[in-house]
């Protein structure tokens, strides 16, 4: 092979002679092979293209790269014996590289501008985001006036999904949760021999925090992502613009249902939790702090207050709020290509689980300060 | 420029989709050099016999010989082997969303040469201009690119290897006569400078009458004729006058007689 392909000089003839495959399979090694050749630093040469048995554009690319390489020290090329095809090939390629005057150069911009940029980029997101939260609003009172446009279909299959669907994990996942934290916190209580006040703990913990965080931050993972991925699709479909185009908006049909199925799935899954949480920790007293179903049943409402249960319910619908309108707003920003749809769903599940926590713990001060 | 060596051969193919049979005992083969139209009414098979052909869809039976291989029961190896021999344009394009028209077509380089990334660049570049479209759009992502600049895209990036076989699915649909007809011009062009064999899908009449050696026509399962443009037109049979007996049929036809 090397005996074919080889690139040889001869410096009676000033003659570079030029062999075998000119292919791209093999322009990695004519390459180096070129590298190891010295060629003359004055007069001219000729290229002998005689025994070339198959040439590509690549190969025909590389041998102008020489000559003009060579054009560069004043070395002029002449090109000898070369098939008709070939001649034919190194012109046009040669036409092509011309066109390509400069080479372009995309210039990196410095730290200072990628700051700036950032910090611009998130603004606008944060000023779209209320434009949005605004849009939706007035979108949301123009159709109150109008109950023939509510979409009772699109509204009912979102709760479905949203709800039904979403109930044997919730429960699965808020029954594991009661088992853990009972476990956790007997092993405690037994020590002191105050077993019984498990079910202190474990009402107040599972009703107010537990149960709407667990199932909001499940629902996030399921359902925001679903609503940005879903919409998001759509948009580079362009199922928006058509909805558009036909005057029906995309809030009406689209948003507006997903956010209000939200809105009443939301609440009814975080009481869905409460039982199993309960129910969980119920299991698990009986088994390990022989705490009878009687006993525990019996303490419950007489320790547990009704504003726990209310206080955790009434945070559901403000979660609802902020996963769903985050999931439809990240699908909305889904842009031109599948790369933006995941990122958006990243962001969208991120940015909800966030709020959600923020809302949580602004939830928290403001109740200890009401002495709730 | 035509061959006597064929590079498709085709024997006996059977394909079944949702129960229905697409193809019947289907025959046909390419000869190098030669530029393939293959057309057919909607739901004949075209791009199915094409996705057989690029062992994307398995067929229920018959041979598929492309290089002097079996398609169909070709080891990983063998058909990396095909696979660097040719290029494909989809109908959609199929450019990556992610990467830059540049990366784009620098992307076979980079997964089967071992081409230092300087000479991948240039060589990505030239066939960008070979594929008709100016240097800054190499630097864009094809969102951002029209749909016939698209279109040139994905055909730099199928020639960027240099292939021997070119694929096109439905190359000139969705674009404006005039890019159209530039586009079929630069098949031309590449075809008689790089010595590529092509096989079109395409219903565009004009593209047919212009750039084909030869054309297919599929229906009921198989390959009704396989003739070039003047004596394909001339078959007697139902389907084909069909086809290209309508108005724009003849209107395509007068068009070419007269240049």
């Amino acid at each position: 092979m090397t005996a074919q392909s080889a690139i040889q000089y001869d410096s009676n003839t000033k003659q570079l002679v030029l062999r075998g495959n000119w292919e791209i399979g093999n322009l990695s090694h004519l390459q180096s092979m070129l590298a190891s050749i010295s060629l003359p630093e004055k007069g001219d040469i000729s290229f002998n293209g005689e025994s070339i048995s198959k040439m590509d554009s690549a190969g025909a690319w590389l041998i102008l790269q020489l000559q003009n390489k060579l054009a560069q020290k004043g070395i002029q090329v002449k090109e000898i014996h070369f098939s008709e095809q070939a001649s034919k090939l190194i012109a046009i390629v040669n036409e092509k590289l011309e066109e390509k005057t400069e080479s372009l150069e995309i210039k990196k911009p410095n730290m200072f501008a990628i700051v700036g940029y950032n910090s611009i980029t998130q603004l606008n997101e944060l000023l779209s985001f209320l434009a949005f939260i605004g849009k939706l609003t007035s979108e949301a009172m123009r159709l109150i006036l109008y109950p023939s446009h509510w979409r009772w279909g699109s509204l009912s299959s979102v709760i479905y999904r949203t709800g039904f669907q979403g109930l044997p994990i919730i429960a699965l996942l808020s029954f594991l949760i009661g088992v853990v934290l009972t476990y956790q916190m007997g092993l405690q209580l037994r020590n002191y021999g105050a077993n019984i006040f498990i079910v202190d703990l474990l009402g107040l913990s599972v009703l107010r925090e537990f149960a709407p965080l667990i199932t909001a931050i499940m629902v996030s993972g399921r359902t925001g992502s679903a609503y940005t991925a879903s919409i998001g699709m759509m948009k580079l479909n362009q199922e928006i613009d058509a909805l558009d185009t036909m005057g029906v908006t995309p809030a009406e049909l689209l948003l507006i249902p997903r956010i209000m199925g939200l809105f009443i799935t939301l609440p009814l899954l975080t009481m869905w939790s409460d039982i199993f949480g309960v129910f969980g920790g119920m299991v698990m007293s009986n088994n390990m702090l022989g705490i009878s179903w009687y006993d525990f049943l019996h303490r419950f409402p007489q320790t547990v207050p009704l504003r726990s249960f209310i206080i955790g319910i009434g945070k559901a619908p403000v979660f609802a709020l902020i996963i769903a309108s985050i999931g439809c707003f990240q699908g909305m920003q889904v842009k031109n290509s599948a790369e933006s749809v995941g990122q958006n769903t990243t962001r969208s599940v991120v940015l909800a689980i966030f709020f959600i926590i923020v809302a949580d713990a602004i939830f928290s001060v403001m109740f200890s300060k009401m002495k709730l | 420029m035509t061959h006597d060596e064929t590079i498709i051969d085709i024997k006996n193919l059977t394909t079944k989709m949702g129960g229905t049979f697409v193809h019947k005992n289907l025959n046909l083969s390419v000869k190098r050099g030669e530029v393939l139209g293959v057309v057919g009414g909607s739901g004949t098979g075209k791009t199915t016999l094409m996705r057989e052909i690029l062992d994307l869809t398995e067929p229920v039976s018959g041979s598929i010989r492309v290089f002097g291989h079996e398609i169909t029961t070709a080891t990983p190896k063998v058909l990396l082997e095909i696979q660097r021999r040719w290029g494909v344009l989809f109908q959609s394009n199929a450019l990556f969303s992610s990467l830059t028209l540049l990366e784009n077509v620098m992307f076979p380089l980079k997964e089967h040469t071992t081409l230092n990334a300087d000479s991948m660049r240039d060589l990505a570049i030239l066939k960008i201009l070979m594929a008709g479209l100016p240097l800054d759009a190499a630097y864009k992502y094809p969102a951002e690119l029209s749909g016939g600049m698209q279109k040139r895209g994905g055909l730099a990036r199928a020639i960027v290897l240099d292939p021997e076989l070119i694929f096109l699915d439905e190359p000139t649909a969705g674009l404006d006569p005039n890019t159209a007809a530039g586009f079929d011009e630069l098949i031309l062009n590449l075809q008689s400078t790089m010595g590529l064999t092509i096989v079109m899908v395409t219903h565009d009449l004009d593209s047919l009458w212009k750039v084909t050696n030869r054309v297919a026509f599929l229906g009921n399962g198989v390959v009704l004729g396989v003739e070039p443009m003047a004596s394909l037109i001339k078959n007697p049979n139902p389907l084909i006058q069909e086809f290209f007996g309508g108005q724009r049929g003849r209107a395509a036809e007068q068009g070419y007689r007269a240049d």
